[in-house]
């Protein structure tokens, strides 16, 4: 039950398009949205494991679909959402976690860096796979 | 309309939320109501620096620190109350500790201490620079825990309560809404700080005006020592923002015009390199003030466009010192001086700090009227004397809240309910409030306008040095400035947050403090600590080895009279520092 | 330079005949070392009585003078003017609170929050004064400190979209405030603040926008602080389901 005095009270309401009106804001919205396009990539990964369960022939149908022009567009602009998404989420680590060796706290370039070069090995990993 | 408690504390400060924690204590049964005119976490406790003094360490006994205190305060302080503060200042400081209280600590673990001005050892607990707020936020964050205590913040008292003699409320306003009400209970204890605001330089908040002296000392409760004000030695030159006193007990020098640290001519000592206690600039803060209005007198202060300064030098402590042990001093530095105490002078000078007078109360802070109680910075019990040490008054708050809250309860468990007389007073008070309103709105002059006029005059009366000739000029015109503040135009008669007619209250009750101070000074024949008469030069225990008393009589003039000091083991003496 | 500046105050007097919530502008001088609210000050003192606004000490420490400035959530005794001319400069009240009047908004909500996350010391066992303090070497006060510097100015509630958009959140200042008392080496209340951190409302709604961190003024970074309990409260959601015959 709101009282006489508080019903008074001038509540803003926050606009609709409220992330446009700081940049941060709009970053974040962006960041938030790669996450579509990870599930996107996730989608065609499965995708791409069910042609290749099913035969040469529908993997070969599969590259034939991958290879459309408008597809190749949108999967460009997936990786860059992605890799959005994998450098905002490296970058926030260190604020989330807090290692301490010997007694002092770890600082926050040197866990940034243990992420990034984890990350390195594990592409690097998984081209030599593709590759081989 | 009215709220019934048992305990009524105005203030929630450092005092006021260490008391409503003791009644709590005490017996949980009883009600409190904590009634604060800013949010708890608003109360100028909150902007305390350097540190609390408590005597643990090995090499460090209660005596000296009384004696420190003692004669720090030029023998007019009561003994028999440092005594008790000494002894219960350490436990208090503990007590805050086992409550969370972020305290710097040694490398084993252990409380750290360091030195402070006019102490011989090092005692001063300290939480960086930032010991008033973890202080502060410790306790309102403790206070959460106690289901008896009921917050009344943002609510303005502005008269007390009295049925029989005895003190059971106040009338305040809620600021949110402008409802007035009575707050009842069977006991009030008053923590509402000191009233530095009166004067133009301060380094008080503006909250600082003196809100519950003045309604004690209206309600016929005296106060006492009011001509002892603290100019702090060290703050900025435009908004007086403080610069601690632990920048000097790390280690910082003061510097004139010639880079001379000029202490050593003010029989404080000669200079060493390192910080020495009790001697330089760690003297008591009355001496190094004078100090400066001598260098002034001498050309030899550096012009600043906000008057004579001089520099505090930290530039040799060093970096990692500076952000270890003085982080807050840098920050504010860099904010509002553009400058970097690393590599810079920081320009300073004297500002009103603190008050030494203010309610007078026995050692359990009870005030004269019965029911009505008082501690911190607003009583005045005297541990402070004629000047106040650095680090001795957040544990005056601890100290003097924890027995006054006590008091209180034991107070509020035997006396009668308030009757039905204070709902007339209420009404009564109520419609006062409605009038002066109301009746403002032709006024001619601004609420701004007097109360600058109010700190010009205090500044020039009742400043470092006062002679009897401008304290004489200064009390009539305040005389006339309270006539014409209850006149004073109020632009804003809504009732919703009103600040105007707060700071309308406000005045009104400075002006009343203002004469009070002015009052005292001239009846003071000597200099004693911080009131320094030009006129008197010497100090005359003969005369004056006594507090001033001050009643306010039926036309609101101030009355003055003398109590003698309690004086205990340490006989008066010289005050040596440097030696 | 010109030496007066226009500050673009908004104001709401609901008790007035036109009480609408609207923009009024005020020429004040632009001095060196003045900051937002030395401006407003003037205004008050000098132009107009019924400007109502929260402030007191001046330094960046009592936490009353927060207001939105130009748009972002500003202490307005650290804001200076020169760092704003020519202006004009658009002040507002703190964004996601209800306005009172002109400049002052209702802290009920977030008062109450304080209180719901338990920020005070938890022990099983205290011990008397006597005995003296509990031990805590510098490494373990250097844990909480940073989280502890909060002052309560509430500028992380102002940029905080999701508090915006759901007065339900617990918020960054409190929940940083529980965490400051979680890694307190004095403190054994961890747990029982994790239950409350771990509702929906408690840390969960937190989507790691930053801007509260952004925001402080005091570096408390309460963002951090909301994801290190977020990997706390799920460590301490595995231990249970893990381990159920621990005690409460």
């Amino acid at each position: 039950m709101i009282s006489p005095l508080e019903a008074r009270y001038h509540r803003r309401r926050v606009p609709l398009m409220w992330w446009t009106r700081r940049r941060s804001y709009t970053k974040f919205i962006l960041r938030e949205l790669s996450s579509v396009f990870v599930a996107l990539f996730v989608v065609e990964l499965l995708l791409l494991v069910r042609a290749v369960a099913h035969g040469p022939s529908a993997y070969q149908g599969y590259l034939d679909t991958m290879a459309n022009p408008a597809l190749i567009v949108l999967n460009v602009v997936a990786l860059a959402f992605v890799l959005l998404h994998a450098v905002t989420f490296a970058n926030l680590t260190p604020r989330a976690m807090v290692v301490r060796l010997r007694g002092h706290r770890v600082p926050s370039r040197v866990i940034l860096a243990g992420v990034y070069f984890g990350w390195l090995v594990v592409t690097a990993f998984l081209a030599w796979l593709v590759v081989r | 309309m009215s709220a019934s408690h048992d305990v009524v504390i105005v203030g929630a400060g450092g005092a006021g939320l260490r008391a409503a924690i003791a009644v709590s204590e005490t017996d949980p049964r009883l009600s409190v109501a904590v009634v604060s005119k800013v949010y708890p976490m608003r109360s100028h406790t909150v902007s305390a620096e350097g540190g609390a003094a408590g005597a643990i360490s090995a090499e460090d006994s209660l005596d000296e620190h009384a004696y420190d205190t003692i004669s720090g305060g030029d023998w007019l302080c009561d003994q028999d109350a440092v005594e008790s503060f000494v002894a219960e200042a350490p436990r208090e400081l503990m007590r805050l500790e086992h409550w969370g209280c972020p305290w710097s600590r040694e490398p084993d673990g252990h409380i750290a201490v360091r030195a402070f001005g006019g102490m011989k050892k090092k005692r001063t607990w300290f939480a960086a620079d930032k010991t008033g707020f973890h202080l502060l936020h410790t306790l309102f964050q403790t206070s959460l825990k106690y289901p008896n205590i009921t917050r009344y913040d943002e609510w303005y008292a502005t008269r007390l309560l009295v049925d029989d003699g005895r003190v059971c409320g106040v009338v305040a306003i809620e600021l949110m809404s402008g409802l007035i009400e009575t707050i009842t209970g069977r006991s009030v204890v008053i923590a509402t700080g000191g009233g530095g605001r009166v004067f133009p330089f301060t380094t008080n908040a503006a909250i600082k005006t003196g809100d519950g002296m003045a309604l004690a000392y209206r309600a016929g409760a005296p106060l006492k020592d009011m001509e002892f004000v603290q100019y702090h030695p060290t703050g900025l030159p435009f908004t007086g923002i403080l610069i601690t006193e632990a920048a000097r007990a790390e280690g910082g020098w003061l510097l004139n015009k010639d880079g001379y640290r000029y202490l050593q001519d003010y029989d404080l000592g000669t200079p060493q390199p390192g910080p020495v206690l009790r001697s330089m600039e760690l003297g008591p803060r009355d001496r190094l003030s004078q100090a400066f209005e001598h260098e002034v007198e001498k050309g030899r202060t550096i012009d600043s466009p906000y008057g004579p300064v001089v520099h505090l030098d930290l530039r040799h402590l060093g970096e990692k010192i500076i952000d270890a042990k003085l982080p807050m001093v840098r920050e504010l530095c860099r904010d509002y001086e553009r400058i970097d105490p690393v590599h810079d002078l920081v320009p300073v000078r004297p500002v009103v700090h603190y008050m030494m007078g203010g309610v007078h109360t026995d050692i359990d802070g009870a005030t004269a009227l019965p029911g009505l109680f008082a501690a911190g910075e607003t009583a005045c019990v005297s541990i402070n004397g004629a000047n106040r040490l650095g680090s001795n008054s957040l544990p005056e708050c601890l100290v003097f809240g924890a027995r006054a809250g006590r008091s209180a309860a034991l107070h509020a468990a035997d006396a009668p309910r308030p009757g039905p007389a204070v709902e007339k007073q209420g009404h009564d008070e109520r419609r006062r409030l409605d009038n002066d309103l109301f009746r403002r709105d032709t006024g001619t002059d601004r609420i701004s306008t007097i109360r600058k006029r109010m700190q010009t005059i205090l500044e020039d009366a009742a400043g470092i040095y006062r002679d009897g000739d401008t304290l004489t000029k200064a009390a009539d015109e305040l005389r006339e400035l309270r006539e014409r503040a209850a006149t004073a135009a109020v632009d804003d008669t809504s009732r919703r947050f009103n600040t105007e007619r707060v700071a309308g209250l406000e005045l009104t009750g400075m002006l009343e403090l203002a004469e009070c101070i002015v009052h005292s000074a001239l009846r003071r024949e000597e200099s004693r600590g911080a009131h320094q008469r030009t006129d008197f030069p010497e100090r005359d225990d003969n005369r004056f080895l006594a507090h001033s008393l001050v009643h306010r009589e039926p036309d609101g003039s101030p009355r003055v009279s003398h109590l003698p000091v309690t004086i205990t083991r340490w006989p008066p003496g010289k005050r040596v520092y440097g030696r | 330079m010109s030496d007066q500046i226009t500050l673009r105050v908004a104001r709401y007097r609901p008790e007035e005949e036109d009480g609408e919530p609207a923009f009024a502008d005020y020429d004040v001088p632009l001095r060196q070392d003045w900051a937002v609210l030395d401006g407003l000050n003037y205004i008050k003192d000098e132009l107009d009585g019924t400007l109502a606004y929260r402030w007191s000490c001046r330094m960046g420490i009592c936490g009353s003078c927060g207001m939105m400035v130009n748009g972002e959530p500003k202490l307005t005794c650290a804001t200076f003017l020169t760092d704003l001319a020519p202006g004009p400069v658009r002040i507002e009240p703190l964004d996601n609170f209800p306005v009172i009047r002109d400049l002052v908004v209702d802290l009920t909500d977030f008062m109450h929050k304080l209180g719901q996350v338990k920020p005070w010391l938890i022990r099983d066992e205290e011990k008397p004064v006597e005995e003296r303090e509990y031990l805590q070497t510098p490494a373990e006060l250097a844990d909480f400190k940073q989280f502890s510097m909060c002052i309560n100015c509430m500028l992380c509630y102002a940029a905080c979209p999701v508090y915006g958009l759901d007065s339900n959140f617990v918020g960054p200042a409190a929940i940083a405030l529980a965490h400051r008392y979680n890694l307190d080496s004095r403190d054994e209340g961890d747990r029982e603040r994790l239950t409350i951190l771990a509702q929906p409302e408690g840390v969960w709604d937190c989507t790691f926008v930053g801007e509260c961190s952004a925001a402080c003024p005091k570096g408390v970074d309460p963002a951090g602080a909301i994801q290190q309990a977020k990997l706390a409260a799920a460590q301490e959601a595995v231990k249970s389901l893990l381990l159920p015959w621990r005690s409460k």
